[in-house]
C-alpha cells in the first residue's frame, strides 16, 4: 500500500489524475444529496441561461443540467468500476491459469482469446447490447457486464505474458522446492507479485469503461430511463446541439466530464505503468 | 510452409466462430429477432402462413425447421453472398453494402495512411528528445487520446472549426445538399472533399496516438542496439542512420499493425462516422442496430469479421516475410 502512496507523491501528473478521479467520486456519492434527481419537465424554464439557481443552465426540457451532470456521474461511474472488476476478474483467471498451467490447457484458451481479439470489439458491443435485452431495459449490472466480457482478452494476453515472466523467478523456483502446490504459489507468490501490474490494468479497464458505455449510450443503442452522460450527450445530438446555440452547455457539459475523468484515470495508470516497468521511465 | 497453414486454418477458424456467434445472436437466445418479427407480424393480423412468408424474405432460412437446418442455410446463404433483405431501408443488404463500402474506403484509407506517417515520424522524433518538454506533451496527449470516444473530439472540431470560424461545410453528410450525386464532375469531388475533411481530422487526431506510441517504444529499443552503435562508431552521417539503421528496423514491427488496421478499417468508424453522418458501414451497421434491422446487422458485423481476420492473416504473412526470424518460432 504504501508503495502507491509514493507514486502518487513523487508524481504530481498521478496526484492531478488522483485528485480528479476522487473528486468525480465525491461527486457521485455525495452530489445526488444536494441535487436531488428530477427528471419532470418544465416547459416554462426551456434553455434557461447560467444563473445562481442553475449554474449550467436548463436543457430541452427545462431540467436543470448541472444536476443531470451529477446524477450522471454515478451511474458512469458506477458502469466504469464494475466493467473493470469484470474485466479484471477474467483476465486474471484466464491469464493466470494458463500461465501457470501451461500445455494443452494454456494452449485452448489462449486459442480462445485469441479469436475474441480478432473479434470486432466495439460492433460486437453493440450487436450483443442490442440482441440481448429482447425488448427491455438493461440493468447497470447487464450493461457493466457486457462491457466486460467483450473488453477482457487483451488484458488476458498482458496477464499472461505477466505470469510467465514471474514463473521463472528463483522465489517461484524455491517456492516448487519446497512443493508448496500450485495453489499455494499462486495466491500466496504470484497473484501478490502480480498486484500492482493488476492494479494498473484495473484503471486501463476503467477508461475501456467509460468508452464503451460512452459509444452505447450516445448512439441510443441502449434506452436508459435514467440520466447519463453518454444519454446526454444522445438527446443533445437529437435536439441538434452543434447548431442551437442555446444548448451547447447541455451537449459540452457531459464531453468535458468525460475528458476529465478519462484523463485522471489515464495519468494515473500511465504513471504507475511508468514506476512498476521500470523500462518504461523516462528519468532516473 | 506449415506456419502459413495453420495461421490460415486459424483465420478460417475464427470466421466460423463470428458467424455462429451472429446465428446464435439472431436465432438461439430466448426473444431472438427472427422470433419477435414473426410475433410481430402476427400482432398485426397476418395469419401464420402470411408472417412466415415476410419473415422468409428477410431471412435466408425457414424458421420452423429444425434449428441446424437453419444453421447450415444460414451458413450457405452467407457464402453465397446472400445477406437478405433490409427491411428499415428496403434493400437488398448486398447493394447496401455496395454503397457504403466505398465511402469507409475512401475517407479511412486517406485517415490511417497519414495518421501512420506522422504518426511514426513524430514518435521517432520524440525517441530522440527522450524526456524533453515536446516528449511529455506529445507523450501525454498520445494516452489520452487513446481513451477519448472520438465523437467527443470531433464535437470540438465541427464546433470550432465548422460552427465558429466558418473553415469547413456546417452541414454534414458525405456531400452537399446542392450537389448532385449523379454527375461526377468537379463540384462534386470538390463537395466530397470539403465534407470529408472533418471527419479525416477527427480521426488523425484520435488514433495518431496510438502510432506515436509504438513507434517512440520501437525506436527506443532499437537505439540501444549494437548496431546503431557501431554505425555510429563508423562515423556515419546521422540522417543515413536514422533513415537507414534507426528509422527502417524501428517501423518494422509497425507494419504489422498497420496491416491490421487496414483490415478494421472495413468495419468503418463507428463513432466518427454517425457523428458525421457519413454513409460508411459503420453508420448502416449502427442504423440496422437502432432500427432492429438484422439482417444489415448481421452483414454488417460479419463484413467487420472478416476484414479484420483476413486483415490479421495479411499482417501475419507480411511479418514473416519482412522479418523471416518468426517462421523459425
Amino acid at each position: 500500500m504504501s508503495n502507491y502512496f509514493k507514486v502518487f507523491r513523487r508524481k504530481p501528473t498521478a496526484m492531478a489524475g488522483l485528485i480528479i478521479v476522487i473528486f468525480f467520486i465525491l461527486m457521485a456519492l455525495i452530489g445526488p444529496f444536494f441535487f436531488p434527481l428530477d427528471l419532470r419537465a418544465y416547459p416554462a424554464k426551456r434553455y434557461l441561461p447560467p444563473s445562481w439557481q442553475h449554474p449550467l443552465g436548463t436543457d430541452a426540457y427545462g431540467r436543470d443540467v448541472l444536476m443531470q451532470i451529477i446524477n450522471g456521474s454515478r451511474d458512469a461511474l458506477f458502469i466504469a468500476a464494475l466493467t473493470g472488476l469484470v474485466t479484471i476478474f477474467i483476465a486474471t483467471v484466464i491469464g493466470v491459469s494458463s500461465g501457470m498451467l501451461g500445455g494443452l490447457f494454456d494452449e485452448v484458451l489462449m486459442r480462445i482469446t485469441d479469436t475474441f481479439l480478432l473479434l470486432p470489439q466495439y460492433p460486437l458491443l453493440l450487436l450483443i447490447a442490442a440482441i440481448l435485452p429482447a425488448g427491455r431495459e438493461l440493468t447497470l449490472v447487464e450493461v457493466s457486464l457486457i462491457i466486460g466480457i467483450v473488453q477482457w482478452p487483451n488484458t488476458a494476453r498482458a496477464i499472461r505474458s505477466q505470469v510467465l515472466a514471474l514463473r521463472e523467478r528463483p522465489f517461484i523456483e524455491a517456492a516448487r522446492c519446497l512443493n508448496l502446490g500450485n495453489l499455494h504459489i499462486i495466491f500466496r507468490e504470484i497473484i501478490p507479485n502480480l498486484m500492482p501490474y493488476l492494479v494498473m490494468n484495473f484503471f486501463l479497464a476503467l477508461t475501456g469503461g467509460i468508452y464503451s458505455q460512452v459509444i452505447l449510450f450516445s448512439l441510443g443503442i441502449l434506452r436508459f430511463t435514467s440520466v447519463n452522460w453518454g444519454v446526454m450527450i444522445n438527446i443533445a445530438m437529437a435536439e441538434s446541439a452543434l447548431i442551437n446555440q442555446r444548448a451547447w452547455i447541455y451537449l459540452f457539459s457531459p464531453i468535458i466530464c468525460i475528458v476529465l475523468l478519462q484523463t485522471g484515470l489515464v495519468l494515473i495508470s500511465s504513471a504507475l505503468e511508468e514506476v512498476f516497468n521500470p523500462r518504461l521511465r523516462t528519468e532516473e | 510452409m506449415r506456419w502459413i497453414v495453420r495461421k490460415t486454418v486459424f483465420s478460417i477458424v475464427t470466421l466460423f466462430v463470428a458467424i455462429t456467434v451472429t446465428f446464435f445472436l439472431y436465432r438461439v437466445i430466448p426473444g431472438n429477432p427472427v422470433d419477435l418479427m414473426l410475433n410481430y407480424y402476427l400482432s398485426l393480423g397476418y395469419s401464420y402462413e402470411e408472417a412466415l412468408s415476410r419473415v422468409l424474405m428477410m431471412v435466408p432460412f425457414v424458421p420452423t425447421a429444425p434449428l441446424h437446418e437453419q444453421y447450415i442455410d444460414f451458413l450457405r446463404g452467407i457464402l453465397s453472398g446472400d445477406f437478405g433483405y433490409s427491411f428499415t431501408l428496403a434493400q437488398p443488404i448486398t447493394r447496401i453494402l455496395g454503397y457504403a463500402i466505398p465511402w469507409t474506403v475512401f475517407s479511412l484509407s486517406i485517415s490511417l495512411v497519414i495518421s501512420f506517417m506522422l504518426g511514426t515520424v513524430i514518435g521517432m522524433y520524440i525517441a530522440y528528445k527522450r524526456g524533453s518538454l515536446i516528449d511529455r506533451i506529445m507523450s501525454f496527449y498520445a494516452s489520452v487520446t487513446t481513451a477519448m470516444p472520438q465523437n467527443i473530439l470531433g464535437f470540438f472540431l465541427i464546433w470550432s472549426l465548422a460552427i465558429q470560424l466558418r473553415l469547413f461545410p456546417k452541414e454534414l453528410g458525405p456531400y452537399g445538399p446542392t450537389v448532385d450525386p449523379s454527375k461526377f464532375n468537379l463540384e462534386f469531388i470538390l463537395s466530397v472533399l470539403r465534407h470529408a475533411a472533418l471527419p479525416i481530422l477527427t480521426y488523425v487526431l484520435t488514433t495518431i496516438g496510438s502510432w506515436v506510441l509504438m513507434m517512440k517504444s520501437s525506436t527506443i529499443s532499437v537505439l540501444g542496439e549494437y548496431y546503431v552503435t557501431a554505425a555510429e562508431a563508423r562515423g556515419l552521417k546521422d540522417r543515413r542512420i536514422i533513415t537507414t539503421y534507426v528509422g527502417r528496423n524501428a517501423v518494422l514491427p509497425l507494419f504489422t499493425r498497420f496491416a491490421i488496421a487496414l483490415g478494421f478499417m472495413f468495419g468503418g468508424a463507428l463513432l466518427i462516422e454517425n457523428l458525421f453522418l457519413y454513409p460508411g458501414i459503420g453508420r448502416y451497421l449502427t442504423i440496422g442496430i437502432q432500427m432492429r434491422d438484422y439482417p444489415l446487422v448481421t452483414a454488417g458485423f460479419l463484413i467487420t469479421s472478416v476484414a479484420t481476420v483476413l486483415g490479421n492473416l495479411f499482417a501475419e504473412l507480411l511479418y514473416s516475410r519482412l522479418d523471416p526470424r518468426i517462421k523459425f518460432e
